[in-house]
């Protein structure tokens, strides 16, 4: 009973905290208060019993993203551009509201044929997650089941998933840090007198052409 | 925040205990909540607050971009290097069992080490988009 008093109050949080970001239009309350509802959610998932989500989102969702996103922000200017006036306003409004209304409608009706939180005979329950409980604890000797799934039984899709945090890395630093580098005052002549010669080459085709 | 006594005794008193903490997340992963992921995340964090505190110029000096960039590759190799070991060692593809030929030890070497070039990976990727970012507009403003 408290357990659904509390999701009921987290859940109306998150609302809440939802409904502000909407509102406002400083983008740095928006960051703030992302990072309010990332944690928000983490409440949530502790409440589920879900400790490794709820760690993962504290540190990614409420930490490192906010602070990504407080440096990211200095490219952009504080205040979000106000909407175009234009008579249409209303009628997107609306739309927008009818197709919200109709897309949540939708989820919930199709969440009433979820089985129940916790159910021992759920599908997701019945193929692999019994050998898994299991064995993890009494063969592995390892008690944290999250880990033998995540590192072990998954462990392709974990290979995975760093391969991706590896890649996004580099994605980031050949776009940002890239720029950077022909900054520095040899490598921007050298870059200069490249484009220079080849310039210069390009005239001297066009010139053998004439 | 360079020049402010409360950041910078702050930041020089928190650094050490926030990469302990990362590195109990990191090998406690086994037996409670954490991991690689959440660890290398609050690792970086601590290089991001000596960044934020001490300035951008610093947190470089600390970790350098070059260097970062090959600590974002050794992680994966870390991952995948484990997997290459179990395959010569008779086993398949990282089957931890094949690294000791017992299934206790095995899994939990192998548990270990994946999950620890998983933290590497994370954390030098955390810093490095950190630095890109802020870096970034520190440069070209």
């Amino acid at each position: 009973m408290t357990s659904i008093m509390i999701d009921m109050f987290l859940l109306g949080l998150l609302v809440f905290i939802a409904v502000m970001i909407l509102r406002t239009g400083k983008l740095f309350a928006v960051i703030v208060m992302s990072g309010g509802y990332s944690l928000t959610s983490a409440a949530i998932f502790v409440n589920l019993d879900a400790v490794d989500v709820a760690f993962t989102e504290a540190a990614v969702g409420a930490g490192i993203s906010t602070v990504l996103f407080l440096a990211a922000m200095s490219f952009l200017p504080a205040e979000e551009k106000a909407a175009s006036k234009s008579d249409s306003t209303f009628s997107r409004t609306l739309i927008a509201s009818i197709v919200c209304v109709v897309a949540g409608g939708l989820l919930v009706f199709a969440a009433l044929d979820l089985p129940a939180f916790g159910d021992p005979n759920a599908p997701a329950h019945m193929h692999v997650a019994p050998r898994y409980l299991e064995e993890s604890g009494t063969l592995l000797h390892i008690p944290n089941v999250v880990t033998t799934v995540l590192a072990s039984y998954r462990g392709f899709d974990t290979l995975g998933e760093t391969i991706v945090v590896f890649t996004a890395g580099l994605g980031v630093l050949m776009l940002l840090a890239g720029a950077t580098r022909t900054r520095r005052p040899d490598a921007a002549q050298s870059t200069a007198q490249s484009t220079a010669t080849s310039t210069a080459r390009g005239k001297a085709k066009k010139g053998a052409a004439k | 925040m360079k020049n402010n006594p409360v950041f910078r005794v702050a930041a020089k008193i928190l650094f050490a205990p926030i990469i302990l903490f990362g590195l109990y997340v990191q090998f406690h992963g086994d037996f409670g909540p954490g991991g690689g992921f959440q660890a290398g995340v609050i690792i970086a964090a601590a290089f991001i607050l000596h960044g934020l505190v001490f300035g951008l110029d610093q947190g470089r000096r600390l970790v350098s971009a070059r260097v970062n960039l090959w600590v974002m590759a050794i992680g994966v190799l870390i991952y995948g290097g484990v997997g290459v070991v179990s395959l010569f060692q008779g086993g398949l593809f990282l089957d931890y069992n094949a690294l000791t030929g017992s299934v206790v030890s095995g899994q939990h070497i192998g548990i270990i080490l994946v999950e620890l070039g998983v933290g590497v990976t994370v954390t030098s990727v955390m810093l490095a988009l950190f630095h890109a970012f802020a870096g970034f507009v520190e440069d070209h403003s």
